[in-house]
């Protein structure tokens, strides 16, 4: 199931930091029910993105400490390690068509960004 | 099928020339090789001998790895000459004593250096310049004298007159005929050369014949010449041409020319059709070849006949292009003018010291020859006019003659040239074959140099090559797509160029003018290394923090479990005691894996992001700055401990090593930096391997750039010799900002170097001679550089701001629950994937 669909079912958003906390296209890492998410706001839009933190190839929890930006249109971050790209969209890895990674809701309530890790619901 | 013996009888560069031919031959399995090698070395390179005057070793001109002979399983016998053979049984034999049967014999002897046989020509300190045996005793000599006289006014004179001028002797060259080179080059061109080299000190006697060398009054040797004319010197050298090596050849009763010179055919084989000769020790065609090129061209001849090809030898052009003294001499083909009905054109400029002249066919329509002196500009296009008798254009001179009016050169393109014209002499590379390695996957200007050798000897024919590549690249609409990326449309050089004159301090800037999109991993870290080249901002600056990638963002390096190193800077690895001990306590109470690095520093790994300002803070409390290890620049200036404490060193290598790291410390460029001094000619530090090498001399400092190690190794290349600190500063200063302004992204400087148009002489002349009038600006950007530096660590602890983001997690404490670490010979290490799950299960 694509995690953007359905926000406004979502029971369990967590409210993890302050939006202007954050840094244009410089990620930071939440903890949210003990799982490690990555958090991007692009400076284009200033639209977030949530995603898994852990690099699939690598096994470390890094992602969020990725370059941002974009690639033929896509929101895109590139992981640290060993540098492959991943939509900030759908988790789809650009270099193997085989690796996806989780994505997760993400808005903005009052200032305040909100993440929910539906595995819990 | 049993194998034939092929024995070699030589080893300089026809003979080692011929090794490798014989090596990529398809009948390479067809034989057994073994060689004989007079000298006490295998092959060097000869053509640049006169380097081992300016600071090369005879390991530098070695042509030969060590492992050469064994890896290609061809026996060698050094210092032993093959001193007999023997036609009916088919043998060598050797001064040694070892004899050796053969089935094919090749004669690579070379040549010796022509003593005339004057009266005392054997006197002592009378001595010949052809080995480097010869050069270490012209070398002792010169430590004995003041005087030096070169008997001898020929290329290879000029080169020796230039070498005891080096050595700080008054140098005297006495010439028999009546002007300088005068086989190469006419009697206006000698004088002008004449003028120009004894405007560098050196005085010129022509139309002298020394009859007798005696002993002098103030000074060890007297000449007396048959004009009754006298000059006293405390050394000669002759170089009064060469003869070829033809005694092995005549005692075995092999048809040897009436001057000398083992007479051969169009395949290269002797009057016995067993043995063939090669080289300067060959007579074809009555003519004896004194240059490399011809003779490498006979031995590719000699290796394709003994596997069966087709090839013959049908001459050779012995025209030439050289720097004598840093003039040039130029001369192609018929440069006197003797062709029946020859007529000239010639162009003399006294005020620049420039001669230029060009030997045209009776009809005008084809170029028979040229000199050229004081400018050698033209030699390309010239050369190619006359080897590939092309068409002249209606007014041959404009061909000499200078443009003024800012109209194009009437030079020859390079599209004009036939696929058989060859473009590079030393190594017999015609057009054709460039293209078609082009076809079959060089296009980049260093794999095609490598691939087919062509600008790889004495790389005068480098640019043309690069035109050509360019060239072909363009027909065959290949786009070489130079974009650093899909957000702009512009190479690394150019948006330095962009960031230069528009004056622009931050990406969004430069990509709301110039580019499309938002960036990427590849633009914004490119980007940031150009805007802190040029303008040299703290890195973590709000508009610059989302540029860097990991390493610069969190100034530390990581690792594969995502926790990272740091390196302090220890410049030119000299450390006290007590910083040592700082470096081991806070190793130990961050438990961090600790291990010396390569450059003299020590790494420390295994710090959580969480932890590195705590680390720093107390690394910076004890004097230690950032080393930079995580960034696209300076990396470290390696020494050897120098004359303050070695018996051999002759300069302090390690004040030097300090005060140049502390210059260029924080210097961002295309690609990481590397330095090293070494205090004397044993080259401890390694200088040779790094981008920017310094050896001391006894006189100052030798500079050596463009070196690596790594994957892809490469020795550097002697830019300039005894240099005084302050000028080895100034070079180094320009030679950084010059890279940092033309190379590619992620481009070392030894790649930039093997693809720079005009290699090492142009980067000689962009930053000795100033060629581009751009000096005087590069040294005020590195003023600039090194006068805002600052130790990005300190200014991050001292923001609390910047404090905030060695987080893990912004909204927790806790740390990352991946990072697990388990114990390896009293250190920790990451654990394994296994390790961690069973460590994680025990836990939960």
């Amino acid at each position: 199931m694509d995690a953007l669909t359905n926000t406004a079912e979502i029971e369990s958003w967590k409210s993890v930091c302050q939006f202007d906390d954050l840094i244009d296209n410089v990620g930071v890492c939440v903890l949210v029910n003990d799982k490690q998410i990555a958090i991007f706001r692009l400076s284009d839009s200033r639209k977030l993105y949530a995603i898994d933190n852990l690099d699939p190839f690598s096994h470390a929890n890094v992602l969020s400490r990725g370059m941002s930006g974009d690639l033929k249109g896509q929101p895109v971050v590139a992981s640290p390690i060993y540098k492959q790209h991943f939509n900030l969209n759908t988790g789809q890895c650009l270099e193997d068509e085989t690796v996806k990674i989780p994505v997760y809701p993400i808005r903005t309530v009052n200032g305040k960004v909100q993440v929910a890790d539906q595995s819990e619901t | 099928m049993k194998k034939q013996k092929l024995v070699v009888i030589g080893n300089g560069m026809v003979g080692q020339n011929f090794l490798q031919c014989m090596i990529e031959s398809k009948a390479r399995d067809q034989y057994d090789i073994t060689v004989f090698c007079e000298e006490p070395r295998p092959a060097y390179d000869r053509v640049h001998l006169s380097e081992f005057f300016s600071g090369k070793t005879a390991d530098d001109l070695s042509m030969v790895s060590h492992e050469f002979f064994m890896q290609n399983d061809i026996s060698i016998h050094i210092g032993d000459k093959a001193c007999r053979i023997d036609r009916k049984n088919k043998q060598v034999i050797s001064a040694q004593g070892v004899t050796l049967a053969y089935d094919k014999l090749v004669l690579a002897t070379g040549s010796y250096p022509f003593v005339p046989p004057v009266p005392g020509h054997d006197r002592d300190d009378c001595l010949v310049y052809r080995t480097i045996e010869d050069l270490e005793a012209i070398t002792a000599a010169g430590k004995r004298g003041k005087v030096g006289v070169v008997v001898g006014g020929g290329l290879l004179g000029l080169e020796c007159a230039n070498a005891i001028k080096s050595l700080g002797l008054e140098t005297h060259i006495v010439e028999f005929a009546p002007r300088l080179m005068a086989v190469q080059i006419d009697e206006a061109g000698g004088d002008m050369l004449q003028r120009k080299i004894e405007a560098l000190g050196v005085s010129v006697h022509t139309s002298r014949n020394t009859i007798l060398i005696t002993d002098g009054e103030k000074l060890k040797h007297k000449m007396i010449f048959s004009d009754e004319g006298t000059l006293e010197t405390d050394m000669i050298v002759f170089s009064a041409g060469i003869r070829p090596r033809d005694e092995l050849a005549k005692d075995c009763g092999l048809e040897i020319g009436q001057r000398g010179g083992i007479a051969i055919n169009n395949q290269c084989l002797t009057s016995d059709q067993d043995i063939y000769a090669i080289g300067e020790c060959a007579l074809w065609n009555k003519q004896i070849f004194g240059l490399v090129g011809p003779g490498n061209q006979m031995a590719a001849v000699a290796a394709d006949h003994l596997s069966g090809t087709d090839a013959a030898f049908t001459g050779a052009d012995m025209s030439t292009k050289l720097k004598l003294m840093g003039v040039d001499v130029c001369s192609i083909g018929d440069a006197h003018g003797k062709s029946q009905g020859a007529r000239c054109y010639s162009f003399i400029d006294e005020p620049n010291e420039i001669y230029k002249k060009i030997v045209v066919s009776e009809d005008g329509t084809k170029l028979l020859g040229s000199v050229l002196i004081g400018d050698a500009s033209d030699y390309d296009a010239l050369f190619l006019y006359a080897s590939n008798g092309i068409d002249l254009p209606e007014h041959p001179d404009d061909l000499i003659l200078p443009q003024r009016d800012g109209s194009a050169s009437v030079g020859l393109g390079v599209d004009a040239l036939p696929e058989s014209a060859q473009i590079c002499s030393c190594n017999n590379v015609s057009k054709g074959e460039l293209i078609a390695a082009v076809d079959s996957g060089a296009m980049v200007l260093g794999d095609l140099k490598a691939c087919t050798k062509a600008g790889t000897t004495c790389g005068g024919c480098a640019v043309m090559v690069g035109q050509i590549l360019n060239s072909e690249l363009e027909k065959r609409g290949i786009e070489v797509n130079t974009d650093i990326c899909e957000h702009f449309p512009y190479t690394r050089q150019d948006l330095y160029m962009i960031v230069r004159s528009e004056q622009i301090t931050t990406f969004e800037r430069l990509i709301s003018r110039h580019g499309t999109g938002h960036g990427c991993d590849v633009c914004k870290p490119t980007v940031a290394s150009i805007l802190a080249s040029c303008w040299n901002e703290y890195v973590l600056k709000n508009q610059h923090a989302q540029l860097q990638d990991t390493n610069d963002h969190f100034l530390a390096n990581m690792q594969k479990n995502g926790t990272y190193s740091i390196v302090p800077r220890v410049p030119g690895g000299e450390i006290t005691p007590d910083k040592l001990i700082v470096l081991g306590e806070v190793a130990k109470k961050y438990n961090l894996y600790t291990k010396i690095t390569g450059a003299q520093r020590i790494d420390l790994f295994g710090a959580r992001v969480d932890q590195l300002p705590h680390i720093w803070k107390e690394l910076i409390d004890a004097g230690f700055e950032s080393g930079h290890a995580y960034a696209k620049s300076l990396r470290t200036v390696k020494s050897c401990v120098g004359s303050t404490w070695c018996r051999f060193g002759v300069q302090d290598s390690v004040k030097m090593a300090i005060s140049l790291e502390d210059r260029y410390k924080g210097l961002r460029a295309p690609h990481k930096l590397k330095m090293a001094v070494s205090g004397c000619t044993r080259e401890c530090a390694e200088a040779q391997s790094k981008d920017v090498g310094i050896i001391a001399t006894e006189k100052g400092w030798n500079l050596y750039v463009c070196g690596n190690g790594g994957m892809k190794p490469r020795h550097a290349d002697l830019f300039a010799s005894d240099l005084d600190d302050e000028t080895l500063v100034k070079y180094i200063d320009r030679f950084y900002m010059f890279y940092i302004r033309t190379a590619d992204k992620l481009q070392r400087t030894a790649a930039w170097m093997d693809n720079l148009e005009g290699g090492l002489e142009y980067l000689k002349e962009v930053i000795i001679d100033d060629k581009l009038g751009i000096c005087d600006e590069l040294e005020k950007e590195m003023a600039r550089i090194v006068n805002t530096y600052q130790c990005e660590w300190k200014t991050t602890i001292d923001d609390p701001e910047k404090m905030k983001r060695f987080r893990h997690f912004v909204n927790s404490d806790k740390k990352d629950n991946k990072v697990v670490f388990v114990q390896e010979r009293d250190q920790i290490r990451p654990a394994t994937a296994e390790e961690e799950k069973e460590l994680l299960a025990r836990t939960a």
